[in-house]
């Protein structure tokens, strides 16, 4: 066990310091959450700051995922689902009624635990969801595809073959292509919920490093199982239990010295 | 008196007990399953080997012509299959032209739209729907569709269109009856709606929950998601589903032979009566002999191998999709 705290600490040391000076861009207040009538989500207070990397840890079950969804209320895609409290996005209730959750799903861009692409091309993959909300010329929506492409780091292994269908590249491509997708839309928030659960070592380091790069545009959650990868990629890490928020702040306090003692145990594997 | 004495075998010998069961009886079962098997596959041999042995006069009188012939006259014993074949493709595809639209609809609502309250309700219906006799279809089309149909489509629509080029020869019905190729066609499109509609939404079902889910996060709206991600992603297997339908609608024999009219002429109106080789069979086979069996037959074996090459052709595209 005190190996993993051992590569864990030394694993904090390489990702920047959390900068609690920046802004807020999503503060959750008083949010409760549902699944039919099973209560998931219990009061949750938190506070998401402007391009910093928050990741969100805790054992399966724990709400985690959960409480990513309601950021751009995918869950109401499940009648069952419901959430009260308030998420302010730039100070705007994401939950409110008059809320046009298209618009706010493009606003708040989503990349899920396994690779999706669409049935398109690789080129119409990105193309596709700019179409939605902007009229673009041709040349003008080429070079957002590219722009889009190259932030994913795909460019240079896509760049000859843009014509071909999206589930023509490997798991850790179409992962990073899932990634172009959303930056193209220009978003503010970026969730990512386990985005590197269904791939490999190297490509995991890929998208690790993709992240940190996309760190200087975007504001980032992302819900991972991986305790070193919380550690080397976030700057803030909140834990949460049994769909409670138990703990958060800067993530070098919470993998180096945390408050509670549950934090303590899951961090360093003795339980989860 | 068993259970004692195998208890005692056990006590005394404390070897494991052991079941007999005489190998021949092992080589008995996996010889009759084999044959069960077998039988089917002999069945269907032995019914295309007599049709076309039944359909060679026929082939060989008439030759190339029995196909592009539109003659059918029993009186002089010269056949041709031209008109029924188009009636059978016509009525065909005006179910599907009618047809797919609405199963497609169905699917989608059934598995995007609906609230789970009412899923049950209108799957049911859709599955009684194919429980429905094609007898009853037939008619429900004669005697209630028919009538209507004429009064309130055939003639308005004849009186509006009449003189007009094209659509004055194809929406013209000379004798509105009610029966003819479009009545076929829309009682075709009822039948088999509840094919198309469950395996498409067998096939929707199918696609991940996680595939949608991000079509709704880059802010798709649900025709979007339905239009450029869902049903492209069914792809091949939704062609699969259509051509098991368009297979059904080729073959149906009851329910067309009641409102298509059976009337043995080429007609440029859909409103006009027309025949099937299904329904022509129907009506002729009591009284054929000679030749006109023979014809009859020959009849038949077009249509298998039509349906036939279809079926397999669905199945192949079905199967694709539910593998990958």
């Amino acid at each position: 066990m005190s190996t993993i705290a051992l590569n864990t600490s030394s694993a904090v040391g390489k990702a920047a310091a959390g900068n609690a000076e920046a802004p807020v861009r999503i503060a959750v207040r008083n949010l409760n959450f549902y699944y039919g009538d099973f209560r998931s989500l219990k009061d949750i207070n938190l506070d998401f700051y402007d391009r910093q990397v928050t990741a969100l840890i805790g054992p399966s079950g724990c709400g985690k995922s959960t409480l990513l969804r309601t950021f751009n209320r995918i869950y109401s895609l499940y009648p069952e689902q419901r959430a009260d409290g308030e998420i302010l996005l730039d100070g705007q209730n994401v939950l409110s009624q008059n809320i046009d959750v298209n618009e706010l799903r493009a606003r708040v861009g989503m990349v899920f635990q396994k690779p999706t692409p669409f049935p398109m091309s690789i080129y119409d993959n990105i193309a596709f969801g700019i179409k939605l909300y902007e009229r673009l010329p041709k040349s003008e929506l080429d070079g957002r595809v590219e722009e889009a492409l190259r932030k994913a780091a795909l460019w240079d292994e896509a760049k000859d073959k843009l014509r071909q269908s999206g589930m023509s590249l490997s798991g850790g491509q179409q992962q990073r292509l899932c990634i172009a997708r959303t930056i193209a839309q220009k978003p503010e928030v970026i969730l990512l919920d386990e985005p590197t659960s269904a791939l490999d070592p190297i490509s995991t380091g890929k998208i690790e490093e993709l992240i940190e790069q996309l760190r200087s545009e975007f504001t980032i959650v992302i819900v991972t199982h991986n305790m070193q990868q919380a550690a080397r990629i976030s700057q803030f890490t909140a834990f949460m239990y049994l769909g409670e928020l138990v703990e958060f702040g800067p993530t070098t306090k919470m993998f180096m010295n945390p408050a509670k003692k549950q934090t303590q145990d899951y961090i360093t594997g003795r339980f989860g | 008196m068993v259970a004692l004495s195998q208890e005692r075998l056990v006590s005394s010998t404390d070897a494991p007990v052991r079941r007999f069961s005489p190998p021949t009886f092992d080589r008995i079962f996996r010889f009759a399953s084999l044959a069960s098997a077998l039988l089917v596959l002999i069945v269907l041999l032995g019914i295309i080997g007599s049709m076309i042995y039944g359909g060679w006069p026929a082939f060989s009188e008439f030759g190339l012509s029995f196909i592009t012939s539109n003659v059918w006259n029993v009186n002089e014993d010269q056949y041709g299959a031209w008109v029924a074949i188009v009636g059978t493709l016509t009525t065909a595809l005006i179910a599907l032209v009618i047809g797919v639209p609405l199963s497609l609809g169905i699917a989608i609502f059934l598995t995007q739209l609906c609230p789970p309250w009412l899923k049950r309700p209108v799957a049911t219906t859709i599955e009684l729907l194919a429980a429905v006799p094609s007898i009853i279809y037939g008619m429900w089309g004669l005697f209630v569709f028919a009538p209507l149909f004429a009064n309130y489509v055939q003639i308005p629509v004849s009186n509006i269109v009449e003189g007009m080029p094209i659509v004055g020869t194809i929406l013209y019905a000379r004798t509105p009856s009610g029966v003819g190729i479009l009545t076929a066609g829309i009682i075709l499109a009822i039948m088999i709606i509840p094919f198309i509609a469950s395996i498409a939404r067998d096939i929707l079902d199918q696609i991940p929950s996680v595939l949608r889910e991000s079509a709704y996060g880059i802010g798709c709206t649900t025709w979007e998601v339905v239009r450029n991600v869902l049903v492209p992603q069914a792809g091949v297997s939704i062609i699969g589903a259509i051509m098991l339908g368009l297979g059904r609608a080729l073959g149906e024999t009851m329910a067309v032979t009641f409102v298509v009219g059976n009337a043995n002429r080429l007609s440029g109106s859909l409103f006009d009566p027309g025949s099937t080789i299904a329904s022509r069979i129907a009506n002729e086979f009591n009284e054929a002999i000679g030749l006109q069996l023979n014809a009859l037959m020959a009849l038949g074996c077009i249509l298998f191998l039509v349906t036939f090459t279809v079926l397999v052709l669905a199945r192949l595209l079905v199967s694709r999709v539910k593998v990958g």
